[in-house]
């Protein structure tokens, strides 16, 4: 449902290289914040990349970096202040209120906005998790203001703008978005899209506390229970340290045993590109690229997986990328660091076995005595 | 009741190519589909329908020829479909999108009725933003309830409804308040076959369509580029890295072999490997 596919880039493109007046009412908004997402006493990892990322933006616009903290009252939510401010954070915004303590859209939007309108900020990150696309598409409609969705990388431009930076056309190319207008600039980004900040143990700086001008009985919607996942059964591709995936190269569904079989005898977690999903072959929770999981792997195997864009940018952050192809000229081999050209039906059950026999701890005592 | 769906007709992604000299897109001859998230939304709309009666509209934005999947979603059995369809649409972004459509929802609903339950998908599989659904629910007013797996009751006397939602780590157990809006999960329902009565009767509808007016929308400053607050500044192919992948020599070469020397290029080039994944795996 979303337009960000636009019929007509050559107007945009002219409206965009018009000269920049700022309105009144927005020019005194100034630093970046960063949604810090907490969820049952825990903060999304996403969270503290964001806040990487906005100590950059801050550093080149010359202003703060402030972290904002919902949560119920108590420990959960001090403990997410502390963290905030070892990944960064200059000073943090924090609303204690039992109605946050659980995601609900309304409690949510209402403190978010509120911030917003009270200490006006010029950027606005958020992690484009379930949580934080419910919360930023109210946000910015409440405040009329532009919202770039799952971005892949962020700068400030030579007059202070965001440039946010998205794959477009189902991931075919990659567009820059400018809010010009209207302030906040929001932008969400994916969870492992970007790199994770050192952690240093730095003392709670300034903290400027709000109140939620809600009670329970404003909040249409009630929670009448949580049920966590099966975490054996449930991928966790984001923050795996080995990825094997398999694509359309692989044939046929059972050849997808073979990538399993890989990814077991190396410890990994598998995964397959967007043709398999659609296909059936796997769940959703699987797939690989700009509209399924951004990985960021120490060791990312692509079998059978020609590497469209949008399967890229899910990938390129990856420490290395070898890729198993029969095609010579597929565009995974321009982003691979290592490659090898071969039917990967036959491969993969030698690579298989080749891993075992090297890991397995048995040879590894004999090459050590 | 009456249930909205709005649908999008996308480009089919799996055929879309990108001109290799002036990074432009190649729409002639890419098929369009109904975006397949927003077929989990329809279903949804249709078995609800089914159970407790009443109507299914759908509802599109977009160029003319969009009319033709407001057609394939009568043939899977909506009862009606409207086509808002106008030049001053062009170039909206997610909150101008948001804009348009809300305001066509509540004709709809002054025209047909009020709606109960405005669908959306997840998302799109072209623009992928996943806001659209949620700044419908802002501007309209509805119960916002994204990433809905189930549809576990609803009770049209007391306005309530109970649904699974998808969260981060879980599903939370929700109950809200109708008129809601939901955005649906991908992978919750399949969408029927359709019968030979839906596509007779898809063949003979006369499709509403409606320009910005007909519509109800008068601030057309809210609309198309001039409502979008953000603005493409710049759309490019990305760089490739400077060097291609690094070739294992496959030449007179046993798979074996092959295995081995793949597996030693990997621990060349990160050492650290070899002892973590004897650690995790192996054995």
């Amino acid at each position: 449902m979303s337009t960000a596919n636009r019929e007509t880039p050559s107007p945009t493109a002219g409206r965009a290289g018009m000269k920049k007046e700022l309105p009144e009412q927005f020019k005194d908004y100034r630093h970046v914040w960063v949604f810090i997402e907490l969820e049952r006493g825990q903060v999304h990892p996403v969270s503290f990349e964001l806040l990487g990322e906005g100590r950059k933006l801050a550093d080149k616009l010359g202003v703060e970096l402030a972290a904002v903290v919902l949560g119920p009252p108590g420990e959960a939510t001090w403990h997410a202040v502390a963290e905030a401010f070892a990944y960064g954070a200059d000073l943090a915004y924090v609303i204690e209120d039992p109605l946050l303590a659980h995601y609900r859209n309304e409690p949510f939007t209402r403190a978010m906005t509120d911030l917003l309108n009270t200490y006006k900020p010029e950027i606005l990150l958020l992690g484009a998790t379930t949580l934080g696309r419910d919360l930023a598409g109210s946000v910015a409609t409440t405040l009329l203001t532009g919202l770039t969705a799952d971005c892949t990388a962020l700068d400030v431009d030579a007059d202070g703008s965001l440039a946010a930076t998205r794959p477009t056309f189902g991931g075919s190319l990659l567009c820059t978005i400018y809010t010009l207008n209207y302030r906040p600039q929001m932008a969400t980004v994916r969870p492992r899209v970007m790199a994770m900040p050192q952690r240093v143990d730095k003392p709670v700086g300034r903290v400027i506390q709000h109140k939620l001008a809600m009670a329970e009985e404003d909040v249409v919607t009630k929670i009448l229970g949580f049920l966590p996942d099966n975490q054996s059964a449930k991928a966790n591709l984001a923050y795996a340290n080995v990825v094997v995936a398999g694509g359309l190269g692989l044939g046929a569904v059972e050849n997808l045993q073979l990538v399993k079989n890989l990814a077991r005898a190396i410890g990994a977690e598998y995964g397959c590109s967007r043709p398999l999903v659609q296909k059936g072959w796997m769940p959703a929770d699987r797939q690989i690229g700009q509209t399924g999981k951004t990985i960021r792997p120490k060791l990312y195997i692509a079998v059978g997986i020609s590497g469209a864009i949008q399967h890229r940018v899910g990938v390129e952050g990856a420490d290395l990328i070898v890729a198993i192809n029969t095609d010579p000229n597929a565009p995974i081999f321009d982003f691979a660091h290592l490659g090898i050209v071969i039917d990967a039906i036959r491969f993969l059950p030698a690579l298989t076995e080749a891993f075992t026999r090297r890991l397995s701890p048995h040879n590894r005592d004999k090459l050590a005595s | 009741m009456h249930i909205v769906v709005c649908i999008k007709q996308v480009p089919d992604s799996a055929q879309i190519r990108v001109h290799p000299v002036t990074n432009t897109i190649m729409r002639q001859g890419v098929p369009t589909i109904i975006n397949p998230y927003d077929l989990f939304a329809l279903e949804e709309a249709l078995r609800l329908r089914d159970a407790h009666g009443g109507e299914v509209t759908v509802l599109t934005m977009g160029p003319p020829m969009a009319e033709d999947a407001l057609r394939k979603a009568l043939t899977y059995g909506a009862d009606r479909a409207v086509l808002l369809t106008d030049r001053y649409f062009a170039g909206s972004d997610t909150l101008a999108t948001s804009f348009a459509l809300s305001q066509a929802i509540a004709k709809v609903g002054e025209t047909f009725g009020m709606p109960d339950i405005v669908f959306t998908g997840k998302q799109t599989i072209d623009g992928d933003t996943a806001q659209v659904g949620p700044g419908i629910a802002k501007r309209l007013d509805l119960l916002q309830l994204t990433y809905v797996a189930k549809i576990a009751s609803i009770d049209l006397d007391a306005h309530e409804i109970t649904v699974e939602r998808r969260s981060e780590g879980g599903m939370q157990m929700l109950k809200s308040r109708l008129p809601c809006l939901i955005t649906m999960l991908e992978g919750t329902n399949e969408i029927r076959r359709g019968s030979l009565d839906d596509a007779l009767r898809a063949a003979r509808s006369q499709i509403v369509k409606w320009s910005a007016a007909d519509a109800g929308i008068e601030d057309l400053t809210k609309c198309g580029l001039r409502g979008s607050p953000t603005v493409v500044k710049r759309v490019f192919a990305p760089t490739s890295r400077a060097e291609k992948a690094a070739q294992i020599d496959t030449t007179d070469k046993s798979l074996r072999d092959l295995a081995d020397d793949l597996i030693a290029a990997i621990f060349t080039r990160q050492p650290a490997l070899e002892q973590e994944l004897a650690v995790d795996g192996g054995a």
